[in-house]
């Protein structure tokens, strides 16, 4: 992790902001920063995924530079709440990928494309909240779809049916453990899921 | 992902994702207790790559609670749970067309949050049902807010709570091994180590020992303060303005009336890093009456100073007060 924090570049003082994240002294408050980053930031993955796949060589990579992202949007939160996100976290992936291109010497700068000019990171509103729930609803029913079986049978008795543990571990003849396993694959799947453009895997 | 050094690479946000889903995972378990909250709240601390990773998994956790609200009432399950997946996989077909009606049903934000205050600070938190809790010092608040039930998790700390009132959907703080449910109300919650104490102000509570069998609930009226420790529950009356007294934190302020030194050095040390000590056990029972900011230790070992002549000794983050 310290590698890929270096290689990050911007803010060079990851040891700082943790130790502000655990204090949160005379910075904004951790609750703050994590409802800041729920609410403005991840709702941004499925555009960043997509800037990241278009400016970037290796699309597998983009999962990868989506969360050093992230890291380096919520290190700067802790110290100060950017405002507005959008322009700010889509600066932050054009830095990254500029140092990274500058370390690896195997692109130039000029392919990182620019978020602007792409169009997607101006901070303008976005279609209604009707039509994103429809969006996100969508998503997150091809993310259970695509679920192995038996993990989408447990996400479903757990999220649809509410049952807990015990009762799902009967219903499916499998131990609790085994349960916990398919929940939290599927929580992973479903994380991808809600925010993934399809067209994008 | 082409070759292995690549597949290295993206490993690495892999692996941290599915950590964080794991911790997801146990975080959802009924059982869940404080114990395991300090344990998660010790993984995120570490690193924001932890934090990042978890925020995610537990946005789209919460949101896929949406799934759920596509429940219909679809009578007794049967056994045959083949049919019962076929008939949710309908209803999610249906409401994916209907989307907007189930969106719109949705209006009270289906998720559970986390809120941590420092030492020395506040937050007020605002429900979307229009109550507010507001959290005082030191303090970790959990809230899982479902169209069934409102309930939180004082998991340590203290907290007033302004609760509107919905029979259908009873509100219920779950404090160490205690819980107490609001029966249309304004109640404060301190939930210390081992001790629990619970007041009301306004309207009606019950206190129980989380459903455990031969503990009785007590229901608090206004002015009702009950004390419950692992073993105990004490319940004792004060006035509204000894009440009013105790939530002086509300204005930053602590109240002391014929409070002794060191009770009151305590309230102190809960609002701020610099320590107070009483270094003579003789002083300890001095008794205090007034009103002071709770940030300004200072202000407060200077008068003590003044008032009983006590020497007052900086160690660093720590004032020893002596004779």
């Amino acid at each position: 992790m310290a590698e890929r924090r270096e290689a990050a570049g911007m803010a060079e003082t990851p040891d700082n902001n943790r130790e502000a994240l655990s204090q949160s002294a005379g910075s904004a408050s951790v609750s703050a920063v994590n409802n800041w980053f729920v609410r403005e930031v991840l709702p941004l993955e499925n555009a960043l995924i997509q800037f990241l796949r278009r400016s970037w060589r290796n699309r597998g990579e983009a999962e990868d530079l989506c969360h050093d992202v992230y890291v380096k949007v919520y290190e700067a939160a802790s110290r100060e709440i950017p405002d507005p996100a959008k322009p700010f976290v889509f600066a932050v992936a054009r830095n990254l990928l500029i140092n990274r291109s500058r370390r690896e010497q195997i692109v130039s700068i000029d392919t990182v494309a620019d978020p602007d000019t792409l169009g997607i990171a101006r901070d303008e509103p976005g279609p209604d909240r009707a039509a994103i729930a429809k969006q996100e609803l969508h998503r997150l029913q091809a993310a259970l779809d695509r679920l192995p079986p038996r993990c989408r049978e447990a996400v479903v008795l757990r999220k649809i049916e509410g049952l807990p543990r015990r009762e799902i571990a009967q219903r499916m003849g499998i131990s609790e453990a085994t349960v916990a396993e398919h929940l939290a694959a599927g929580m992973y799947a479903l994380a991808d899921g809600i925010h993934e453009n399809e067209s994008g895997k | 992902m082409s070759d292995n050094l690549e597949q290295q690479w993206a490993s690495a946000a892999k692996d941290i994702r599915m950590q964080a889903s794991h911790w997801r995972e146990r975080r959802d378990r009924d059982d869940f207790g404080p114990a395991d909250q300090t344990e998660l709240d010790t993984w995120l601390a570490q690193s924001p790559d932890n934090m990042v990773a978890y925020l995610r998994v537990d946005d789209a956790w919460c949101r896929a609670d949406r799934l759920g609200a596509l429940r219909r009432p679809i009578g007794p399950v049967g056994p045959e749970r083949r049919v019962l997946i076929a008939r949710i996989a309908a209803a999610l077909g249906l409401a994916a067309v209907l989307g907007v009606v189930a969106y719109s049903q949705m209006d009270t934000p289906v998720r559970e949050r986390s809120y941590t205050t420092a030492i020395g600070s506040r937050e007020l938190i605002k429900l979307a049902d229009g109550s507010e809790i507001e959290l005082n010092t030191d303090s970790v608040l959990r809230t899982r807010i479902t169209r069934e039930e409102r309930r939180v998790w004082l998991d340590k700390g203290e907290a007033y709570f302004n609760i509107r009132h919905d029979a259908a959907r009873p509100f219920v703080v779950m404090a160490g091994t205690h819980r107490v449910t609001d029966l249309g109300t304004k109640f404060f919650v301190r939930h210390d180590t081992d001790r629990l104490e619970v007041a009301v102000m306004e309207g009606s509570a019950q206190v129980d020992a989380n459903g455990k069998t031969g503990v009785k609930p007590a229901v608090l009226l206004p002015g009702d303060v009950v004390v419950a420790t692992a073993n105990s529950i004490l319940e004792t009356k004060k006035s509204v303005q000894d009440l009013s007294d105790k939530l002086g934190w509300r204005q930053g302020m602590l109240v002391f009336h014929h409070t002794t030194l060191a009770d009151a050095a305590a309230e102190f040390n809960r609002y701020n890093r610099e320590k107070i000590v009483i270094g003579d056990g003789a002083i300890a029972r001095l008794t205090i009456n007034g009103t002071f900011p709770s940030r300004n230790v200072g202000d407060f070992t200077h008068l003590t100073q003044e008032v009983f002549g006590l020497h007052v000794e900086k160690q660093g983050d720590i004032a020893v007060l002596s004779r």
